[in-house]
């Protein structure tokens, strides 16, 4: 891979991270409302796939969603405001953190309702086909998703109609507090490709330049007309399930299975990678870091300074004007 | 009377029917060691383990139908779906199979089954988790549905619901949680079917459920002061529906009010301006009036989430409105 290409992925995933942890304290201190579920420890899948993917290819997101957006260029002040239910946000602060989307940059929605966004990306799989153009659409979900009704009825079809769709998998081991191992005797999610008779694989989701290189086989795929994947990202997520769980996820896992997946950090680890490589060097690492949380300050800024909605406005924008 | 939590009511009145029989049992998703997603009490998954508390996969249907599946043959689910909004992922096994399965084969079989939901939201919930949709439940016939509005009933409703040889579905309200009431340490049932008179009054009836029954409450103690006697009844069960005691309290005050979190268009109101209409015509000396939540998703934004919902200050003025003072 090319050196600004690897570069560009870490960046992708700092600016997830940095944003993430913003987004933390500031809902720490009520300053966001709303439910909130950060995507910190998983940012290598959404930065990894992300990087193959041009503006006018799709996504669909989950309520664990910000990296995605990121991930797809959505823009941290805008991303912001909705969080804090401004109407410069990118849903005029009528969605909030579980309901971002931004249809120009191919970003159909992230979700509250697990499952939601499944058959949504298939069906943008086949309007791409209907139209006859080479975009593709990327499904984000999480393990807990595969057991939903959906995820079956998803993928059987855009297989039978050899849809171009990614299915990305974001496996972090558990639904809230709902282990894989509860869930389901497959651990391994990809292997139900067999059942859908597409292709797909497992990667280490903490390694970007693997799960990259997977889902570049994918998009590519898909972009040539050969049919739907699905892509199994190993990760973990380091947080509650969302933030106000606090030590209750305690009662579902241990402080030392957390800590084994810091220590496997994906952006630590691609660091420490490009640095040994002679790629990029600490300090422009560095450089880079504290460019992104000057842009973040800045998104705060914006964010707080930008007008709230009207109470009225939460009357506009059902439907379209006929 | 020691004071328990709405939450607790229900833990308490689940804990008591599996205690009685072991024929009772919950699924659901995080309801085992994580003790709910919104309690934080596994005090059940301790007792009873992981035999008779069942945490399940993300499968609402699934949750559903093996409950009806259980029911209909000796055993007495109480099923949880996270919050109310993804009852709709459930929706046929709600609708075509648990509410039709005994009338449709002949009336030969009973469905003792109850599937809880926590319905509500506030505090920037947004569109996809503060939904109110009781009034979807009640219209589909073989449903009983309840909705209580305080620890006291949640416990004597629930136990009742799960009593009962017929399918209900269960509506908690997020926001009445962690409220504390009087609950007697002494078993007690709450029937289905009649309605909880709050407080009585001579100028106005007006009709609330779960939250805003709270909501009105504080409008009619405000309004009191001002002379104005308000009646506020809380229906307790939308089915079956006690319409007896909303036809006297009318025919006492002469007006109807009716308060929901529900959107207006089709909601409890609707039937409850209905059945006033063709029953307590006579007694009106005004219009029926409904106040609800606009025609809308909820949006996220605090703001614009209270404007939604009737809040105090609407609910005070559009009464004020209504009797003209
Ligand atoms: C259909 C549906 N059921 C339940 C929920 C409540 N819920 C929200 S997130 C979640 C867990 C999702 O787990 P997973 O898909 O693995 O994603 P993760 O949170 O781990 O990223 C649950 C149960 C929901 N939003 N939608
Ligand atoms: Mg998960």
């Amino acid at each position: 891979m090319e050196s600004n290409k690897l570069i560009e992925l870490l960046e992708k995933m700092l600016r997830i991270r940095h944003f993430e942890e913003k987004v933390g304290n500031l809902a720490a201190r009520r300053m966001i409302l709303g439910s909130v579920h950060l995507y910190i420890g998983e940012e290598a899948v959404a930065a990894g796939v992300c990087a193959n993917l041009r503006q006018n290819d799709f996504i669909t997101s989950t309520h664990r969603g910000h990296g995605h957006c990121i991930a797809k260029g959505g823009e941290f002040r805008f991303m912001m405001a909705e969080l804090f239910g401004k109407s410069t946000g990118y849903c005029q602060g009528k969605g909030g953190s579980q309901h971002i989307a931004n249809f120009d940059l191919g970003i159909l929605g992230a979700n509250g309702i697990v499952g939601g966004g499944m058959p949504i990306a298939s069906g943008a799989g086949l309007s791409i086909k209907m139209r006859n153009t080479d975009q593709v659409a990327v499904c984000f979900f999480g393990d807990g998703c595969c057991n939903n009704g959906v995820f079956h009825e998803s993928l059987n079809l855009a297989a039978v109609w050899n849809l171009p769709v990614v299915y990305v998998c974001e496996n972090n081991q558990y639904a809230v507090s709902v282990s894989v191992k509860q869930a389901s005797l497959i651990h391994d999610y990809y292997l139900r490709k067999d059942a859908y008779g597409i292709k797909g694989c497992q990667v280490d989701g903490n390694d970007v330049i693997a799960v990259y290189e997977a889902s570049k086989e994918a998009v590519e795929r898909a972009r040539k007309g050969e049919g739907p994947s699905l892509i199994e990202c190993k990760t973990y997520r380091w947080r509650g399930h969302y933030e106000g769980e606090f030590d209750r996820h305690y009662t579902y896992r241990t402080k030392k299975e957390i800590e084994e997946w810091i220590d496997k950090c994906p952006i630590a680890q691609f660091k420490a990678y490009l640095i040994e490589n002679n790629i990029i060097t600490a300090e422009k690492i560095d450089q880079l870091e504290e460019e992104i949380k000057r842009e973040l300050l800045e998104a705060v800024a914006f964010a707080e300074d930008s007008p709230a909605p009207k109470p009225e406005d939460a009357l506009v924008g059902l439907f379209e004007n006929e | 009377m020691r004071e328990i939590s709405y939450a607790d009511a229900v833990v308490e009145a689940i804990e008591e029917e599996m205690d009685k029989h072991e024929e009772v049992f919950v699924l659901g998703e995080d309801i085992g060691r994580y003790g709910g997603a919104y309690f934080a009490n596994p005090k059940l998954w301790k007792k009873f383990g992981d035999e008779r508390v069942r945490d399940t996969p993300i499968s609402e249907s699934a949750i559903v139908g093996f409950a009806l599946g259980a029911a209909i043959t000796g055993m007495r689910p109480v099923a949880e779906i996270m919050f109310s909004d993804i009852m709709t992922v459930a929706m046929d096994q709600i609708v075509n199979q648990v509410a039709k399965m005994r009338y449709m084969f002949g009336g030969n079989v009973k469905v003792p089954l109850v599937i809880r939901t926590p319905i509500g939201g506030f505090h920037n919930s947004a569109a996809q988790h503060s939904q109110s949709l009781e009034s979807w439940f009640a219209h589909v016939p073989g449903l009983k549905v309840a909705m209580p509005s305080s620890p006291y009933a949640a416990k004597g409703l629930l136990k009742t619901a799960i009593q009962s040889n017929n399918p209900v579905i269960f509506f908690e309200h997020i926001q009445l949680y962690r409220l504390k009431g009087p609950v007697p340490e002494e078993e007690y049932y709450i029937p289905f079917g009649e309605a909880n008179i709050l407080r009585e009054g001579t100028d106005l009836t007006v009709v609330a459920s779960a939250v805003m029954v709270h909501r009105v409450m504080n409008v009619a103690n405000k309004l009191e002061e001002q002379g104005i006697q308000i009646e506020v009844i809380d229906p307790q069960t939308l089915c079956p529906f006690d319409k007896e005691t909303i036809l006297s309290s009318i025919k006492k005050t002469g007006r109807l009010f009716v308060v929901h979190q529900a959107c207006k268009t089709c909601g409890f109101g609707a039937e409850i301006a209905a059945i006033v209409a063709e029953e307590g015509f006579d007694y009106l000396i005004d219009p029926i009036q409904r106040l609800a939540a606009y025609d809308i998703p909820v949006p996220f934004a605090s703001n614009m989430e209270d404007f939604a919902i009737p809040n105090e200050q609407r609910i005070l003025s559009a009464i004020t409105e209504f009797l003209g003072k």
